[in-house]
């Protein structure tokens, strides 16, 4: 049987790569060879998992130097030179080992004002909004983020200015600035405009490149920069 | 920390110089080329030059539009790779801008007048 030389970030901020040796197995997923390392090799290690079918985002982390899902990454796909090098997500602290604390990634989505403001009541009757209609277009392309912090980890941006919101959640922003039922899109685009909002972003595209659910953050971020100089214009900014 | 709407009208300024300078490079590597065929002399040049007001028009343009598109991206430049920020960013910038439209237009000044 083939193996597979492993190397896992250990320790915290400071830390160091440990190697191991797993089994190579066929269709086998990144994912699978850190629970392999776990129960079979190091119980101490420490890494964050749930659903293991591509739909919870949690156990996101950088392989051989690219952010991804490791549930949905095949060892086969990722590298033909038998060596795996698995980090913890860039950008975040780092609590232990695999495991990153999120709370800035999601701090930051709560400061672009990524919560839905209602205008409507029980009593009003449904909104009805049109899926074909452009606006509705633009927050269909973007809706599906579940907040895996991939594109975070992957923008140079978010690298050399902690203060960026980022593309989750300026991408969030996006979509409920163009949610025609949404009551705060004034505050928002006030919330996302600047040096640390969308007029930071460089067109890297690293986000849309890594996102695992084909979303383009670029191409929400570029949204907001228009709509931010439209609100400007109109004097609404 | 600059406010919200200043941080728009300098992306807005950025964008706007860009356009310009995509018109102004054109002209102007169109024309060295063209009059770099057979040899170049300053008299040529100047003879291109003095007491022309388009090639003065043209050249303070480019000169205005190089002063505030140098000027905003050396100010992402020294954000993002030396950690400026706030007033001491602001006047770097300014100063890098000035600099550009003195220097600039003596330049322009000395070709045309």
């Amino acid at each position: 049987m083939s193996t597979l030389e492993v190397k896992v970030w250990r320790g915290g901020e400071r830390g160091e790569f440990q190697r191991f040796e797993v089994p190579r197995l066929e269709s086998q997923t990144v994912l699978d060879v850190v629970t392999y390392i776990q129960r079979h090799l190091d119980p101490t290690l420490s890494y964050r998992f749930a659903c293991r079918v591509g739909m919870c985002g949690s156990c996101a982390m950088v392989v051989n130097g690219r952010a991804r899902w490791t549930c949905r990454t095949h060892v086969a796909e990722v590298d033909d030179s038998d060596t795996l090098e698995i980090a913890p997500l860039r950008h975040l602290p780092v609590i232990k080992d695999l495991v990153t604390d999120m709370s800035t990634f999601f701090d930051k989505w709560a400061a672009a004002r990524g919560q839905f403001h209602a205008t409507a009541t029980r009593k009003d009757d449904f909104a009805r909004v049109a899926p074909e209609t452009p606006q509705r277009q633009q927050v269909d392309a973007g809706i599906e983020c579940i907040g895996c912090g991939v594109c975070y980890s992957s923008c140079d941006v978010v690298g050399w200015n902690p203060d960026y919101l980022g593309p989750a959640a300026m991408n969030r922003a996006w979509t409920l600035i163009n949610d025609v039922r949404d009551g705060a899109h004034d505050e928002r685009l006030a919330a996302v405009a600047g040096d640390a909002g969308c007029h930071a972003c460089h067109t890297h595209m690293s986000c849309a490149e890594r996102c695992p659910k084909h979303i383009s953050p670029t191409a929400a971020i570029a949204g907001l920069k228009r709509a931010t100089l439209s609100a400007v214009l109109k004097g609404k900014l | 920390m600059t406010s919200s709407r200043a941080q728009v009208y300098l992306w807005a300024a950025q964008r706007i110089s860009a356009m310009v300078l995509g018109v102004c490079v054109l002209v102007h590597l169109i024309t060295m080329i063209y009059a770099v065929r057979g040899g170049l002399s300053a008299a040529e040049i100047l003879g291109r030059t003095r007491g022309s007001f388009g090639w003065a028009a043209f050249y303070a343009t480019f000169v205005l539009a190089v002063s505030v598109h140098a000027a905003i991206g050396l100010r992402s430049i020294l954000s993002e790779w030396l950690g400026v920020r706030g007033k001491a960013l602001g006047a770097i910038v300014h100063l890098v801008a000035l600099l550009l439209v003195v220097f600039g237009l003596r330049a322009v000044w000395a070709v045309v007048g």
